[in-house]
């Protein structure tokens, strides 16, 4: 059985530590926050200008000066601050956020990254994705093994080489699919290796459903 | 000289003309200055840039901008919000240059405050980085991005006083600190106008002398582009936003 989206929140939610200053993105990793283990502080970043995000308003109780880069409502903790884009970046390329954890649409074995532009469609932008990757201390993707076509047949996205415009080079520290768990050696030669299988998923399927070469170091 | 003009028309009258760059405060419908984006749109200017981390959505914001083709080019991050937007873009009639967002937000920055170019990391290897110079610093490497400057800005804050002196709101402030720093004039839209000396000095975020002109606009609709709630009964961990545990 592959996991479940969240199942793949609860594994990346793994790499949480206490005191961590952490960016989600939106989809799979939004529901990271779901499985903050107790006790332990973890501040939410949202990229638009604020540090220690809150859960979503009670109905009646949302205020349209208070949103996430989502453009959602939420609310703020007794632990929030605010401030500008700018500062808010320079926040993220200073290096000072912990953990970013985003969606992507392939991911190559060297950690090149490709998640906003599909040429010949509509190009909706890269809003921050970019200076995330570029500037956070560990970048971890969290995204579904293969990309089904629309014919029914599926499409690798852990790849030798992305094919799509990129969003950054060697910037991915770790892939978790609903398959299981990779780790890259982005600055590295190490490459990319398979660490751990989601229940019931074997090697092989693994390997038939990944371009990319990989080594095996499951725990 | 009296910075407070009656309303967003007279602010703006003999800033406007063909061809000029205008940046645009707020993040998504938050912290738009929409009624001095309205009056643009009465003002009937047209070949407009507009620097922007959106384009609003259909009929709100920088829509109405867009509806108009009063707009030839946008610098943004990310405009999915918008179907007239995509059909003028496909069509050919509306030009786009895509930024990062911190990109953007430091462009910004370092056109007000006199700093011509600088180097980031953000890009490296992309399509942003085609054709800019990319130099080695300490083992890394870093894409230079120019400082960008305007014409014009339009910013909206929560107070101000008749000095210009500017607090904004939660993350209403985005992008409007920096693009009031970076036009050759600025005109701010407030929610409340207040006498100089009502604003405690060291909460000001925006100092009045990067503000040329402002208006209050006391009754303002603020819109809502995604509206999510919880339920009551919920915990707060079950909310998808989450929230750290403190």
């Amino acid at each position: 059985m592959a996991w479940t989206r969240e199942q793949m929140a609860e594994r990346a939610a793994k790499e949480l530590q206490d005191g961590f200053y952490v960016n989600l993105g939106i989809g799979i990793p939004t529901l990271v926050s779901n499985y903050i283990p107790d006790g332990m502080s973890v501040q939410l970043q949202s990229e638009n200008g604020m540090l220690g995000m809150g859960p979503f308003p009670f109905e009646g109780e949302e205020d349209p000066d208070l949103i996430n880069a989502g453009k959602q409502t939420i609310t703020a903790l007794p632990t929030t601050s605010y401030f500008s884009s700018a500062d808010s970046f320079g926040m993220i390329r200073g290096g000072h956020i912990d953990l970013s954890i985003l969606g992507a649409m392939q991911v190559a074995e060297n950690g090149d990254l490709a998640n906003w532009m599909i040429p010949g469609k509509m190009v909706k932008g890269m809003g921050g994705a970019m200076d995330l990757v570029a500037g956070v201390k560990k970048v971890v993707v969290v995204m579904e093994h293969v990309a089904k076509n629309k014919d029914g047949t599926e499409a690798p996205k852990l790849l030798k080489a992305c094919d799509l415009p990129l969003t950054g080079t060697q910037v991915v520290d770790m892939v978790i699919t609903d398959l299981g768990v990779f780790t890259i050696d982005k600055k590295g030669e190490g490459g990319m290796t398979l660490v751990e299988l989601a229940d019931g998923v074997t090697e092989d399927e693994i390997r038939a459903k990944t371009e990319g070469a990989f080594k095996v170091a499951l725990a | 000289m009296k910075k407070v003009h009656p309303d967003p028309k007279a602010a703006l009258a003999g800033l406007l003309r063909d061809d000029m760059t205008v940046m645009c405060g707020g993040f998504g419908l938050c912290g738009i200055p929409d009624e001095l984006i309205e009056a643009i749109r009465e003002s009937g200017v047209k070949g407009l840039t507009v620097v922007s981390n959106n384009a609003g959505i259909d009929g709100v914001g920088l829509g109405k901008l867009l509806e108009t083709r009063q707009v030839r080019k946008m610098i943004s991050s990310y405009v999915g919000e918008n179907k007239e937007f995509a059909r003028q873009y496909l069509g050919g009639e509306l030009e786009i240059e895509f930024n990062p967002q911190g990109t953007l937000a430091e462009r910004i920055r370092a056109g007000g405050a006199g700093i011509p170019a600088f180097f980031t990391k953000t890009g490296v290897g992309t399509k942003v980085a085609e054709g800019k110079e990319v130099r080695e610093f300490d083992g890394e490497h870093y894409v230079m991005e120019r400082g960008l400057v305007a014409d014009l800005a339009i910013v909206h804050a929560w107070k101000g006083d008749t000095e210009g002196n500017l607090v904004y709101r939660k993350t209403a402030r985005n992008f409007n600190p920096m693009m009031a720093t970076a036009a050759e004039v600025t005109v701010a839209q407030v929610e409340h106008l207040v006498q100089p000396g009502e604003i405690d000095p060291d909460h000001i975020h925006t100092p009045g002398i990067f503000i040329g002109r402002i208006i209050h606009v006391p009754t303002r609709e603020k819109r809502i582009e995604q509206r999510t709630v919880r339920k009551r009964k919920e915990p707060d961990t079950a909310a998808a936003a989450g929230g750290g545990q403190i």
